[in-house]
């Protein structure tokens, strides 16, 4: 019997996962005024269809209660999240809501079965974390002066990494957390957020070159102290969005060439200085060279990804804890193993669901700040996918940054919960004022308040000079 | 290019032609990412689709071991499904691997414990995998049992293989016999054999005894001169070279070749008097393939070896040792000429003259060798089948006719000629490799094909230190090809 169960659940989780992360694919062609209420709700329900699969491979598996018991809470959050956010928020969107509690739901029950007491910690993380962000909406749309504290948030996160970079904690030679009331935080994590309000804060109504200047040289004190701190991942992360978000304040591609020249000459520096940074080109370049040292990361991730293959090895079927760090930065190269590289796919493509969401928000914003705020948000949350994805299928080098919402971390967690929730207060808030018959008329010229329209044509001045 | 960002435009509800804001940018900047991947993706895919083998055969990974705690490994059976490897359980589900030829297939089914060799190497992934129906896992399950591997059926021929090592007697050498048209492994022998069945107890004696390398599986791993079997390649070569003239080649051998300092003589001193290059190649004269030999041009040389896949990976999956060959630049004379009749620091593995006599045989062409034919479940359903592949082309069929006339030649009036008058007609070239410095210590080769009209297999054997080719390898072929021809 059990056998019957474990063989169909390969299959029907990938089905499953596959069906959810098309529907989102789908999703993406909606207009924002359409009702597609019963749509989302089946996509809710394929969420619980895989929750309940999943776990009960692990119950069955493992003859443990604790499964059964945990299951049960994360149904409980699950429901709660998705009735709470949309009864609060009406013009809530029900797409990167339906992908966020799918991504939660795989990335509890995936750590739930790679280490009991970390899944449970990491559950009250979440807990805490939609408690806090339901706010955020509420608070994007009431608070008016967020403009108004650029250079607060760049010394709140500088000073941040600053504490960290001094006072942090060593974990596998990288000074990344800070430990307070037995808690351990990973500022760099929060500091994102800051940064991008930063910088919109600091391009949204000026670009001149001075003003880029002076953001680049910001910008550049947070990756070189994260540079410092040997957080390879996150300094490209606020590099990347950095380039990113300056190119479309700017709207000129000269800014975007330079980003990538100056970004290779830094990486080709960062190689010939450090040794860490040479390791990890080695061990991308040929694993199976150095398999009993710098390579073992990287190899042990591609047994699990090959040997999992396309429907997995079924959970608790596989060895994942073989991958150092699996918990955190190698949590995708566990899912392939267990629950196949279809799922794995299915993964990527819900993130890109997002990301185009996100990004699509963007398009549709007219005030540059918030439009800053939300487009940046996306290149963040894609680029860090891109990192630890590619890095673990030896796609790219190595960098060891976490998978958002499914790897084990609560400042991870807790800042991609925090920026979703940003991209859905902007949103709310896009729906209701303005852009009501902005959506409707399709005549974006009308919408928006004169401030907004002020920034237009300052954007077109600029253009010209 | 238009109409498709124009398609992408509308996708983003941007259909207004005046632009807001920076959506263009946007546009660009997620265009970017959805591209880097989709190249991702296909990355995934691709390493998904061809890497699942050698992820779950490294044994660094950890995998193999909880396959190995739900299922026993499959059988071996040979091509006409006798079994070479199977496992027993007993009561209390442990394992015993069961080798019923004992020392017969001890290289090339090889064993599985002590680390894996030959077949029981290769094919290790399906042996430990399971395709048996979800019924029977399920039953197996319930009664608390393993599940059976899926079984591999080898291209192997028992009766080949017992003649095969039965003429090698007590000799030290090696066998390969492969079907020309297809590169099926029909036999691989190597001596001295061990009994795979008693591994456990004979370990440590067998690492211990380092003289007679008894674990190495001579066929694919053991490096030897070539001797005058190389000749193949250097009258090769010099039709290459000379494509319009080789047939005027003309040579008056008085049983030496003298050049500076250095000579070369012909086996036992022969002198074979006037010779051309079919009769130079049958007799097997020194003399005269050293006077070619430095005639040629040794860029030219150099590349032709590089295709015949000297100190290259061979095409097949068994762990081998590459050939070695040194074409020495210019000077250097005395290391030419020996290097031209197969001495000096040459040296070459039986499976790569085999495959080099077979892409002879098959016009040019190297059908890559294989053991593995075929995977069935434990119900007998098969999984996967194996399909001959071609390697490529090795030479010229032109060139391929010229040297299956000449090596025809060998058996009619040369070296070979205990394979002439038969039932069947055989081509081939004999060796006799010295290894040391005393004279006539030399290791007995032939490398040939039969019939020579329409060959259908191809033997190569290297008998050690048994004297020369004509003498001891060549009425070992002829056993193995009169066995072949007889069971048809």
């Amino acid at each position: 019997m059990q056998e019957y169960i474990f063989e169909l659940s390969r299959y029907l989780i990938s089905l499953l996962v596959a069906l959810f992360a098309l529907l989102g694919l789908i999703a993406l062609r909606h207009k924002p005024k359409e009702n597609h209420g019963g749509f989302y709700a089946f996509q809710g329900l394929l969420i619980f269809a895989v929750q309940f699969l999943c776990f009960l491979n692990l119950a069955l598996e493992s003859r443990d209660m604790q499964y059964v018991f945990f299951y049960a809470f994360i149904q409980i959050f699950l429901f709660a999240a998705i009735m709470l956010v949309t009864m609060i928020y009406e013009n809530v969107n029900r797409l990167l809501l339906n992908n966020m509690c799918m991504l939660l739901g795989i990335g509890l029950c995936m750590v739930a079965r790679l280490s009991f007491a970390k899944a449970v910690r990491q559950y009250v993380i979440v807990l805490a974390s939609l408690a806090f962000s339901l706010a955020i909406p509420y608070l994007l749309t009431r608070i008016r002066f967020w403009k108004k504290l650029t250079w607060l948030y760049a010394s709140v996160g500088v000073t941040l990494l600053s504490v960290v970079l001094i006072f942090g904690e060593v974990t596998h030679g990288s000074k990344i957390s800070f430990a307070l009331a037995g808690i351990t935080f990973q500022p760099s994590e929060f500091v994102k957020i800051l940064f991008l309000f930063f910088l919109a804060g600091a391009l949204w109504e000026d670009v001149s070159l001075k003003r880029v200047l002076l953001t680049a040289l910001i910008a550049g004190i947070h990756v070189i102290i994260l540079v410092i701190s040997t957080d390879l991942g996150s300094a490209l992360i606020f590099f990347v969005g950095y380039v990113a978000v300056v190119f479309i304040s700017s709207r000129n591609y000269w800014y975007l060439i330079a980003g990538a020249a100056g970004g290779s000459a830094a990486a080709y520096l960062a190689y010939m200085l450090f040794d860490h940074v040479k390791i990890r080109v080695l061990a991308w370049q040929d694993p199976w060279s150095y398999i009993d040292n710098q390579g073992y990361q990287i190899t042990q991730s591609l047994f699990a990804v090959g040997s999992g293959s396309w429907f997995g090895m079924g959970l608790l079927q596989g060895n994942p804890k073989a991958i150092p760090y699996v918990i955190a930065d190698f949590i995708f190269s566990s899912i392939c193993e267990e629950l196949g590289v279809i799922v794995g796919i299915c993964l990527i493509l819900i993130c890109l669901s997002c990301f185009v969401q996100i990004m699509q928000i963007a398009i549709r914003i007219h005030d540059r700040f918030y439009q800053m705020i939300v487009y940046g948000i996306g290149v963040m949350y894609i680029f860090q996918i891109f990192l630890t994805i590619g890095g673990g299928i030896k796609f790219i080098p190595l960098t060891g940054v976490t998978l958002p919402f499914i790897s084990y971390g609560g400042s991870s967690v807790m800042t991609t919960m925090v920026m979703f929730f940003i991209v859905q207060g902007i949103y709310i808030r896009l729906q209701k004022e303005g852009g009501k018959h902005l959506v409707r008329k399709r005549k974006p010229q009308e919408g928006g308040n004169a401030a907004k329209e002020n920034n237009t044509e300052n954007a077109e001045k600029r253009d010209k000079g | 290019m238009k109409s498709m960002w124009e398609y992408v435009c509308r996708f983003f509800g941007n259909t207004s032609k005046k632009r807001v804001g920076s959506q263009r940018e946007i546009l660009i900047i997620t265009c970017v990412f959805v591209v880097l991947f989709i190249g991702m993706t296909g990355y995934l895919c691709y390493f998904t689709a061809t890497s699942e083998q050698d992820m779950i055969n490294n044994s660094y990974n950890s995998r193999q071991q909880i396959l190995l705690s739900k299922n026993y490994r499959g059988s071996i059976f040979s091509r006409d499904g006798e079994v070479l490897a199977k496992t027993i359980l007993d009561e209390e589900q442990k394992e015993k691997r069961v080798y019923p030829y004992d020392k017969l297939f001890s290289h090339v089914v090889g064993y599985s414990t002590k680390g894996r060799t030959g077949v029981e190497a290769i094919a290790n992934y399906y042996l430990i995998n399971t395709n048996i129906s979800i019924g029977s896992k399920a039953a197996n399950d319930v009664a608390g049992l393993k599940n059976p591997g899926d079984n591999v059926y080898t291209t192997l021929d028992v009766k080949l293989q017992e003649i095969a090592d039965e003429q090698l007697n007590i000799y030290r050498g090696a066998i390969v016999v492969t079907e020309v048209s297809t590169g099926k492994v029909l036999a691989m022998v190597s001596h001295p054999n061990f009994d795979p069945n008693k591994i456990a107890q004979i370990w440590d004696s067998l690492i211990e005894d380092d003289s007679s390398s008894i674990l190495v599986n001579r066929a694919t791993s053991g490096l030897y001169p070539p001797g005058s079997t190389f000749k193949i390649i250097t009258a090769l070569e010099y039709i290459r070279q000379n494509p319009d003239t080789y047939q005027d080649y003309r040579y008056q051998c008085n049983g030496s070749f003298h050049l500076g300092n250095s000579k070369i003589g012909c086996y036992h001193g022969t002198k074979h008097g006037a010779v051309d290059l079919n009769k130079s190649f049958a007799k097997s004269c020194n003399s005269s393939f050293a006077g070619i030999g430095m005639s040629l041009d040794r860029e030219a040389f150099s590349e032709t070896l590089e295709e015949l896949l000297f100190g290259e990976k061979l095409p097949i999956t068994l762990s081998h040792a590459k050939s070695y060959v040194n074409i020495p630049t210019a000077g250097q004379d005395a290391e030419m000429m020996q290097t031209s009749i197969g001495q000096g620091k040459t040296q070459v593995t039986p499976m790569h003259m085999n495959m080099i006599t077979c892409a002879i045989a098959n016009d040019g062409i190297l059908m890559k060798p294989y053991l593995v034919d075929r995977v069935e479940n434990d119900e007998g359903k098969l999984i996967k089948s194996f399909k001959p592949e071609s390697y490529g082309k090795l030479l010229d069929e032109e060139e391929a006719d010229v040297l299956r006339l000449m090596m025809a030649e060998v058996v009619e009036e040369g070296t070979a000629s205990k394979l002439s008058g038969l039932s069947y007609t055989a081509a081939g070239k004999t060796g006799s490799a010295e290894y040391n410095n005393v004279k006539g210590d030399s290791h007995a080769w032939f490398t040939g094909f039969a019939p020579v009209e329409d060959p259908e297999i191809c033997v190569t054997i290297i008998v050690e230190g048994a004297g020369s080719g004509g003498d001891y390898a060549v009425p070992i072929a002829k056993r193995i090809f009169d066995a072949y021809f007889s069971a048809k």
